[in-house]
């Protein structure tokens, strides 16, 4: 059996970054350690050709490996986000693994090995080749996690994360299993005509429903199945948490909402409620816990619970029995938008948290950042704007994402939502304002004023610019990026 | 879709960030001289408006229209007609003066501070002129993050609390108003955010009712109204001079505006409706506030609480519908940004001597600041509604209206004014001819000739306004008869076909009331 040209040529991009990552592994041992750097600009031009190539080739939708593999608009669109946030992690490990003395170059290769997964995540219409991609990823983000090796807080991040993961595999593949039992084929088109030919109630299918559901939810992290988020956050790598707060969230959120409406299309009646009630849950914990964090880090890790809270609203108005097509899509496109938002505000977050040191460790105490706008203006004034934007305040790109959600819900019927939403919006920004109350209104202990200081990368500073170009820009003019989402939408 | 002309109002708007864009770029002991020059020069050119602003006209003018966003259609559109066009004035017109003021009194970080005044500046400015709803919410809200800061950092000791509280509370207050904005567009189904044509649309009675209390909730805070003002006393203290005049003077007038721009345009029969609650509401402000202000011992304090009672006059003359009653309230607000700006200005001079705002040390300043004490003797009696003097007409109008709508309420409303009168004059005497404070006196030194030009073109406001207020009525003649006659419409509509308010309408009005009764009492 030969496998033809043209499925290869769908996923180029795919072949091109697992080929680097391949490379990467290879050529780490036998290049000298002082030109390790260039090992990681290999992996940001190797990003770059990606961007182009996917950017080039988006539109059309394209199945490929007796449609195994799906090429459209929408699996586009997450690459070139992932391209984007893969490509500023790397930018900011650079300074900040020389910092924390684990500058490996392996950790370029797990990153690219990690996005290879993401994008076949984005990219299967079958859920076996979904799953593929999930373990891809995971595998090589429990690896990114315990990176600190000599330090207890990662390689406990790193456990829990690889027991926890596992664990919600586990739920995956059996629901897979389960669906496989029921439709014949784990492809999603076959799946969403099983499901029309056997009805709603067929219980096999429901219990396969429920364990997808379950297992996506560990994935983006949605309440109750988001125990794992904390701690994992607060002990990886920041560069790492970063990466998993945003690159893998998009993934899992792309693969979710693509099984949901085109494999499980056919029961939304059977699903919309549920996902509501996790949302609801998600927006009520996440906010309410992230209060009480004194660690930034780890508010910052409830903080993207509570996002993926938001998030999820796009996936209930897409579900919503009764809305018509053109509404739905809103639901799916406003979830995109939110997500693309989120990942420059949160990068950004993380990247200020990365580069703030404490003696030799990371500032990532709010204590840390006491007084920080008389010491680094610039850094807390961006912080200052990550945490606005997070907040959901104009003009930052933040309210823009939650204007698209708000307004899809109430388009949907769901105006009630939109007001719990705004709500906990209202909540979020009492923990987001206490870190700028910290930075600005608070004077630093003389100690403080010592042992603080910020780590500053010229790589770092580009991430940090192109965060904030993205929170300002889409916020002042979202246009271009409301109407990519528009275009890559799911019908 | 743009229109024609020099764009005014864009140029007024945006003017103060390019005087940010200045102060980054300039040294430090620079950014106070930057941002003085490019508020005045704001100043001058919001006076282009003014002097080519077409009276005889209720549209829209020196309209701008620009796509923002195309799918929903949001435009960049701005334009002012005879309600905001006093309040643009009256924003540049403070802005400067809140500069001048803050000239020795903000030692650290003056670059920040001017910064926040001018992002503040364009933010507000940028509420009064936009006439695309999403627009107008996105000033609303960008206003709070400076705001925040200049409470937060150059505050007083409690800052920290008072910075969050206001900015929590405004913030809650407007959760609802984003919502309401959203419901509208649908419901209108006119695919735009318009807010001319979202005012021409109907709206259900039920619908009207409920976002009648959304819009209600965000501006109610803002304004503030009775019981909603509690963020009002705190935020005033703890402010800085220049923080306190910008909150007083301009950000209260934006829930006075809201509601003139919106509630009653776009709701008019829920604005019937419910047009006795906030009457109540209004009178218990009016009432209550000057009740409190009896009992401050914090000049800062006293003032805040005076705000909350003249902003009563404010909203009582909006919502008793009729012309004499909304063109008062117009011209309270004006009033109000005059004289409590420049009491809060008084205070603010005053406490950079002493370092203290109460009374007991502020006594007795007669003998050593002259000057200063004529200042204050003039605002104080202008707050107190001196015939001569500007509030006396703006209240006077209030009245008159209030008197057409019901004698009851008038009458309630004229007690705040002699209230006003017994604490204000109460304060005078203490502060003015009171028995010196000893510990104070070798503090003491009169006003410079830069805080004699805060004050000044102030008093010349209070007295031009008060003797000849014709200019500034006849600006707003047409909208305000636009804005009547579109009540009256609807009360015509309303008396001939008499059908009882829907029940879902009376539900939501109810609690609002139970609570402030029972609060009252």
């Amino acid at each position: 059996m030969t496998i033809p040209l043209a499925d290869l040529v769908t996923i180029l991009p795919e072949l091109i970054v697992v080929g680097v990552a391949c490379l990467l592994l290879v050529l780490d041992p036998i290049t000298p350690s002082n030109k390790k750097d260039l090992l990681a600009w290999m992996s940001v031009a190797t990003l770059a050709v990606c961007f182009i190539v996917t950017a080039g080739s988006m539109g059309d939708r394209v199945f490929a490996f007796s449609d195994l593999v799906v090429v459209d608009g929408y699996a586009s669109f997450w690459k070139l986000l992932l391209y984007v946030v893969s490509g500023m992690t790397i930018l900011l490990s650079i300074g900040y693994l020389k910092e924390e003395r684990i500058d490996l170059a392996e950790f370029y290769g797990f990153v690219l090995l990690s996005l290879t997964g993401m994008m076949i995540m984005v990219s299967g219409a079958d859920l076996l080749v979904i799953y593929l991609g999930i373990e891809l990823m995971s595998i090589s983000l429990y690896i990114m996690a315990g990176f600190k090796r000599f330090e207890a807080r990662s390689i406990e991040s790193s456990a829990k994360y690889f027991i926890l993961g596992a664990f919600s595999s586990g739920l995956l593949l059996y629901g897979i299993s389960l669906i496989f039992g029921a439709a014949g084929s784990t492809r999603l088109m076959e799946i969403a005509a099983a499901v029309d030919a056997r009805g709603l109630d067929d219980s096999m299918i429901l219990i396969a429903l429920m364990l997808v559901i379950v297992g996506f939810g560990f994935k983006v992290a949605a309440v109750p199945f988001h125990m794992w988020t904390p701690d994992v956050y607060q002990g990886a790598p920041t560069s790492v948490t970063a990466f998993m707060a945003v690159a893998s969230k998009a993934a899992s959120f792309g693969a979710f909402l693509r099984v949901m409406l085109e494999g499980f299309g056919g029961m939304k009646p059977n699903w919309s409620g549920l996902i509501l009630g996790v949302c609801i849950l998600t927006l009520i914990l996440g906010n309410l816990v992230a209060i009480v964090q004194t660690n930034v880090k780890r508010m910052l890790a409830y903080s993207s619970i509570a996002h993926a809270g938001y998030a999820l609203i796009g996936l209930v108005v897409a579900g919503w029995v009764g809305t018509e097509a053109g509404v739905s899509a809103k639901g799916v496109s406003s979830m995109m938008l939110y997500l693309a938002v989120y990942s420059f505000m949160t990068l950004g977050a993380f990247s200020i948290v990365a580069i703030l040191r404490r003696g030799g460790e990371e500032g990532e105490d709010l204590d840390d950042f006491t007084g920080l706008a008389k010491r680094h203006r610039g850094a807390a004034f961006l912080m200052l704007l990550f945490m606005v934007s997070l907040a959901g305040i104009p003009p930052t790109a933040g309210f823009i994402g939650k204007f698209y959600l708000f307004m899809a819900a109430v388009n949907a019927g769901l105006t009630w939502l939109a007001v719990v939403g705004l709500i906990f919006a209202a909540v979020s920004a009492f923990y987001y304002l206490r870190v700028v109350m910290v930075m600005y209104m608070r004077e630093p202990s003389p100690d403080q004023e010592d042992e603080t200081r910020l780590a500053l990368s010229p790589t770092a500073t580009v991430v940090l610019a192109l965060a904030a170009a993205g929170v300002v820009l889409f916020g002042l003019y979202p246009w271009p990026l409301v109407s990519l989402t528009a275009t890559a939408a799911l019908p | 879709m743009s229109s024609g002309g020099f764009p005014w109002l864009t140029l007024v708007v945006f003017l103060p960030l390019l005087g940010v864009a200045a102060i980054l770029l300039v040294e430090e002991a620079l950014a106070k001289w930057v941002a003085l020059g490019v508020s005045s020069l704001g100043f001058v050119v919001s006076l282009g408006p003014w002097i080519l602003f077409d009276q005889s006209t209720p549209a829209m003018q020196f309209v701008e229209t620009h796509q923002w966003i195309a799918s929903p259609s949001i435009n960049y559109a701005v334009g002012v007609d005879g309600i905001s066009l006093p309040l643009v004035l009256l924003t540049t017109l403070l802005t400067p003066l809140c500069v001048l003021v803050s000239w020795t009194a903000i030692e650290t970080r003056v670059r920040e501070f001017m910064i926040s005044l001018l992002v503040m500046e364009t933010a507000t400015l940028g509420v009064f002129v936009s006439l695309d709803f999403v627009l107008f919410y996105v000033f609303w809200e960008t206003m709070l993050i400076p705001m925040y800061l200049l409470i937060g950092i150059w505050g007083g000791p409690n800052r920290v609390y008072a910075a969050i509280k206001f900015f929590l509370y405004t913030l809650a207050g407007s959760v609802l108003l984003l919502v309401a904005i959203i419901v509208l567009y649908f419901y209108a189904g006119k695919e735009s955010f318009d807010i001319l044509t979202l005012s021409d649309a109907e709206y259900p009675a039920w619908l009207q009712a409920w976002l009648f209390w959304a819009f209600f909730a965000a501006f109610a805070v803002k304004v503030p109204m009775f019981p909603f003002h509690t963020w009002l006393p705190d935020a005033h203290v703890e402010a800085p001079t220049a923080g306190s005049v910008m909150l007083a003077s301009v950000l209260l007038k934006l829930g006075a505006y809201g509601f003139l721009r919106f509630s009653l345009p776009m709701l008019p029969d829920a604005t019937q409706q419910f047009t006795s609650v906030v009457l109540f509401l209004s009178v218990v402000a009016i009432i209550y506030g000057a009740y409190m202000a009896f009992a401050q011992a914090d000049l800062k304090k006293l003032i805040a609480y005076s705000s909350v009672s003249h902003m009563g006059f404010v909203t009582l003359g909006i919502f008793v519908l009729n012309a004499q009653g909304i063109e008062g309230a117009i011209l309270q607000m004006v009033n109000h940004g005059i004289t409590t700006g420049a009491l809060f200005l008084c205070v603010g001079i005053v406490y950079e001597r002493t370092h203290s705002r109460e009374i007991a040390d502020n006594s007795g300043l007669a003998a050593s600041m002259p000057v200063y004490a004529s200042f204050l003797v003039i605002f104080a009696l202008s707050s107190v509604g001196l015939p001569g003097m500007n509030s006396f007409v703006g209240e006077f109008f209030v009245l008159l209206g209030a008197f057409m709508w019901s004698k009851a309420v008038a009458t309630a409303a004229a007690l705040g004014v002699i209230l006003a009168a017994a604490y204000i004059l109460w304060m005078l005497q203490r502060v003015i001819y009171g028995i010196p404070a000893q510990h104070m006196t070798s503090k003491l030194h009169d006003m410079n000739w830069r805080e004699i030009g805060t004050l000044a073109p102030l008093a010349f406001f209070v007295f031009w306004i008060g003797l000849y207020p014709k200019p500034l009525l006849d600006v707003m003649h047409a909208s305000v008869d636009h804005l009547v006659q579109k009540q009256a419409k609807v009360m015509v509509v309303n008396a001939g076909s008499p059908v009882s308010p829907p029940v879902i309408a009376a539900n939501p009005s109810s609690p609002e009331t139970g609570d402030t009764e029972a609060e009252t009492r």
